[in-house]
């Protein structure tokens, strides 16, 4: 698994680039002085300052040397410096990074106190402090380039190791009995070596960069040893007369520069299986209240009769970009519809689909999913084509949505107030006092107490609960049509999870909107909605009245799922129902 | 057999004004041998008190006893006990080093035995433990990834037992899974608990899976046990309105959400 994920890793165009002319750089480094070390240190004075020849494609310098070869032969010395002092930065970065995390509070304090201080100076600063107390040679730079570039990974390692040392696998150690040492050695270590690498690499970077800064600024590789800074260095001065002499030096630091950069993209890690997906449904949430990034074009309304449905979609499929290419369809031909004023729940477990079902039904899919259907409409707008303003203006007054995480579905940086008008003042115009009004009436009728001072705070000054309810009051805001509400009370309480259900059912009672509930809860869904459809692997398995549900489930998929749910009435002597065999129910995930 | 109790237990973070008291003066004792089912809601300090018995926390007042030794104490006596208690973690994904197989996760955990294993027997160990949860045990040198949510929280409660525990703590370990799922790790807690005669406090927020579970059951809110008793005694007559409370908001199966007036 580990090893095709690397392989894929590295089969990309990126990858290639980077590790054929990482491979160059290495072997340039490794046989560069051996083969050109002769001829970049044989002097010709009569051969002396020459132009680009076929002999000399970069001309030569005031000794008669060959430039080409130097800038080959120089490879060495320019990486080796690079390393080195990378080399000097991650192990002491490392070291002084990880010591605060075992320290006592106090010294633990006194020491990353210290590490902010240093990281306050310019990194180039202390270098030149550095050279100037080394002196001016190539190991003064080396040191200087590698002490400068210490707080900076100190730092780095002290976040990381911080955030892994509060990871529950760490708790568990230490219950056990692991001491802080075997801590840090098997689980902080490794798991902070994949950053650590991918800032290495940058590090790396930078420092051939420094290297070549310093000495060009003559502070670093002193003559008669060379590196590609001097050679940029004695280059420069004649650039006029040959300018490859100057760029010649230049174009090696850039490229290895770039490889390096480039190398750290391919360490740092790709997306895991499920994680695009998730990321991918994250950010098009936003895109929801303001309409955006829908193309303009193309008329698609249909006036729509008060006795139509809500919601249509006809052999929905969704798919979205498999892990190891291609397609993989995650939601296999879905029926709905949604009548006005309906409560309909989708119950299902994760990776049923159903999720993405509603967000298609909210239309927001967008590439990479793709979504097809024979028909998939909202109040008369197709959402299969390119939406109008019109249409855009429609979806964004008559549908709502209530995330399970309000957290990341509301934008932490504007206030709540701000969140809650956008939409009206967008698509209706209404003016901001206005539209201020009805963020308070409606605020308040979602149970929020003081609501004037309310709209003027952000939403980690929320509790989880009050959340919840301004999502749902800011699909008040509109007129909604119909209110999509995806596991909105998971991350509750059940005293909460009353309240925002109370609130939920009040909206509807005084809009007359649908909703379309979905939760893992069976219990739940059947005692919100109207009409449940119990989905599993991408598929309704069964539709029912929910007050029927009882009485009526016949699929084994629905029967086990009522059956597998302890409630206030099951026996406590048996054990309880399982899905499936225990090893192959479910894929892993 | 085993006696577990928690006495004038008192948890509190932050110093000064900023100090905050989770658990507020908590006694309680789990039956030997038995589950006692800890209900609260978020805030109500039942993790802090898990927390606080694992040795995660230093309690600001009160003590943890395990057959009698004070297991938040300091010294070797409280060490030795501490590691009698094991906790099985809420989150699955995170209760695992990513990096690290699960058979070695597992054979970490051997050494809150005190004993020393050979590599031989630690592999022996290892492949009973993983049998015990119903998971193949050639799987032990795979990476956690490889798992279902359901499958690394089996995982994770080998671990636990790896530690040869008298009491083992379970702090929300069905709050994660999938419906489907919780079924199975619920059966797997009874069946360990009858066959290995733990000692177990169970920790909950759902007071359907807690009544499933618990002999006995403890109510908290605020930091403070509001309600506990008997498990059939406290549902069928429970005497503080908020367990009460707790109790309508939990939605039946079949019967039309009773949602009351609107706040």
């Amino acid at each position: 698994m580990a090893t095709r994920t690397r392989r894929s890793r590295i089969l990309t165009p990126a990858g290639i680039t980077t590790a054929v002319g990482l491979a160059i750089v290495v072997g340039l480094a490794i046989v560069g002085p051996i083969i050109w070390g002769a001829q970049a240190e044989a002097t010709s004075v009569a051969d002396r300052l020459q132009g680009p020849s076929a002999l000399h494609p970069f001309g030569t310098d005031e000794l008669g040397r060959d430039v080409l070869a130097r800038v080959l032969a120089g490879t060495r010395t320019s990486v080796l410096l690079a390393l080195g002092a990378t080399a000097i930065a991650v192990a002491l970065g490392v070291v002084l990074g990880l010591l605060p995390t075992v320290l006592p509070r106090v010294l633990r304090r006194a020491l990353t106190g210290l590490i902010d201080i240093l990281l306050a100076f310019p990194w180039l600063l202390l270098a030149l402090f550095f050279s100037a107390i080394w002196g001016a040679s190539a190991t003064g730079a080396m040191l200087a380039v590698g002490f400068a570039g210490i707080p900076a990974f100190a730092r780095l390692n002290y976040t990381l190791a911080s955030s892994i040392m509060g990871r529950d696998y760490v708790r568990a150690a230490r219950i056990v009995g692991v001491g802080p040492i075997g801590v840090l050695a098997r689980h902080v270590v490794p798991n902070a070596a994949g950053p650590l690498l991918v800032n290495a690499t940058v590090h790396a970077s930078g420092a051939l960069l420094s290297f070549a800064g310093l000495s060009f600024l003559g502070l670093g590789v002193q003559s008669p040893e060379y590196d590609w800074g001097r050679l940029l260095r004695e280059g420069i001065a004649r650039i006029y007369v040959n300018p490859m002499a100057a760029i010649g030096p230049g174009i090696a630091i850039v490229a290895t520069g770039l490889f390096l950069t480039l190398a750290s993209d391919v360490f740092a890690t790709t997306p895991r299986r499920g994680a695009l997906i998730r990321t991918g449904l994250r950010g098009l949430r936003p895109a929801l209240r303001t309409g955006a990034g829908r193309a303009a074009s193309a008329p698609h309304l249909v006036t729509t009769d008060e006795a139509d449905a809500v919601s249509v979609a006809r052999g929905l499929r969704i798919a979205f970009p498999g892990a190891e290419g291609g397609s993989v369809e995650r939601v296999h031909g879905v029926e709905l519809e949604i009548a006005p004023g309906e409560v309909v729940g989708i119950v299902g477990e994760s990776g049923s689909g159903k999720s993405i079902t509603a967000m298609a039904l909210a239309g927001l899919i967008e590439p990479p999913g793709a979504v097809a259907a024979a028909e998939l409409r909202f109040r008369g707008v197709d959402l299969l084509g390119p939406l109008s303003a019109a249409s855009k203006r429609r979806l964004g007054l008559e549908l709502a949505m209530v995330f399970q995480d309000p957290l990341t579905s509301l934008n932490p940086a504007l206030t709540i107030g701000r969140q809650l008008t956008e939409a009206v003042e967008v698509h209706e115009g209404v003016s901001r006092a206005e539209a201020r009004e009805r963020a308070v009436r409606a605020l308040a009728s979602v149970g929020i107490p003081d609501p004037e001072r309310r709209l003027g705070q952000y939403p980690h000054e929320f509790s989880g609960g009050m959340r919840q309810r301004a999502m749902i009051a800011m699909g008040l805001m509109g007129s909604p049509r119909l209110i999509v509400a995806d596991e909105p009370t998971t991350a509750l309480d059940v005293t909460v999870q009353r309240q925002v259900l109370q609130n939920l059912r009040r909206a509807q009672t005084l809009t007359h909107t649908a909703i379309l509930f979905i939760s893992h809860d069976i219990a739940l869904v059947a005692g919100f909605s109207d009409r449940i459809l119990v989905m599993k692997d991408g598929l309704v398995v069964e539709q029912l009245a929910a007050d029927r549900l009882l009485v009526d489930a016949q699929h084994p998929y629905t029967k086990a799922l009522i059956a597998c749910v302890p409630d206030m009435a099951s026996d406590r002597t048996q054990p309880l129902p399982v899905i499936g065999d225990l090893d192959t129910a479910r894929r892993a995930s | 057999m085993t006696d577990f109790q928690i006495e004038h237990l008192t948890v509190r973070y932050g110093t000064g004004s900023r100090a905050h008291l989770a658990v507020d003066d908590v006694s309680l004792r789990v039956p030997p041998g038995r589950t006692l089912g800890l209900v609260g809601e978020s805030g109500s300090g039942k993790s802090s008190v898990a927390a606080a018995a694992v040795g995660l926390v230093r309690p600001a007042g009160g003590a943890i006893r395990l057959d009698g030794v004070d297991v938040s104490a300091r010294g070797a006596a409280a060490r030795a006990a501490r590691r009698r208690i094991q906790l099985v973690f809420q989150d699955p994904f995170s209760a695992l080093d990513p990096r690290m197989p699960v058979g070695t996760s597992i054979a970490e955990a051997t050494r809150a035995t005190g004993r020393r294993f050979t590599r031989a027997e630690k592999a022996e160990r290892v492949a009973e433990l993983l049998r015990r949860v119903h998971i193949d045990p050639s799987r032990a040198g795979e990476l956690p990834g490889a798992f279902s949510g359901g499958q690394r929280q089996r995982i994770t409660i080998a671990r636990a037992l790896a530690g040869e525990p008298a009491v083992l703590i379970a702090d929300e370990i069905t709050s994660a899974l999938d419906v489907s799922v919780q079924g199975v790790i619920l059966n797997l807690l009874r069946e360990l608990q009858a066959d290995l005669g733990l000692t177990v406090l169970f920790i909950s927020h759902n007071l359907a899976v807690v009544r499933y579970v618990s002999h006995e059951l403890c109510v908290m809110r605020n930091g403070r046990v509001v309600e506990a008793g008997e498990t059939e005694a406290v549902l069928e007559r429970p005497a503080d309105p908020y367990t009460r409370e707790l109790l309508a908001a939990v939605p039946v199966l079949g019967e039309r959400l009773d949602l009351g007036a609107p706040a």
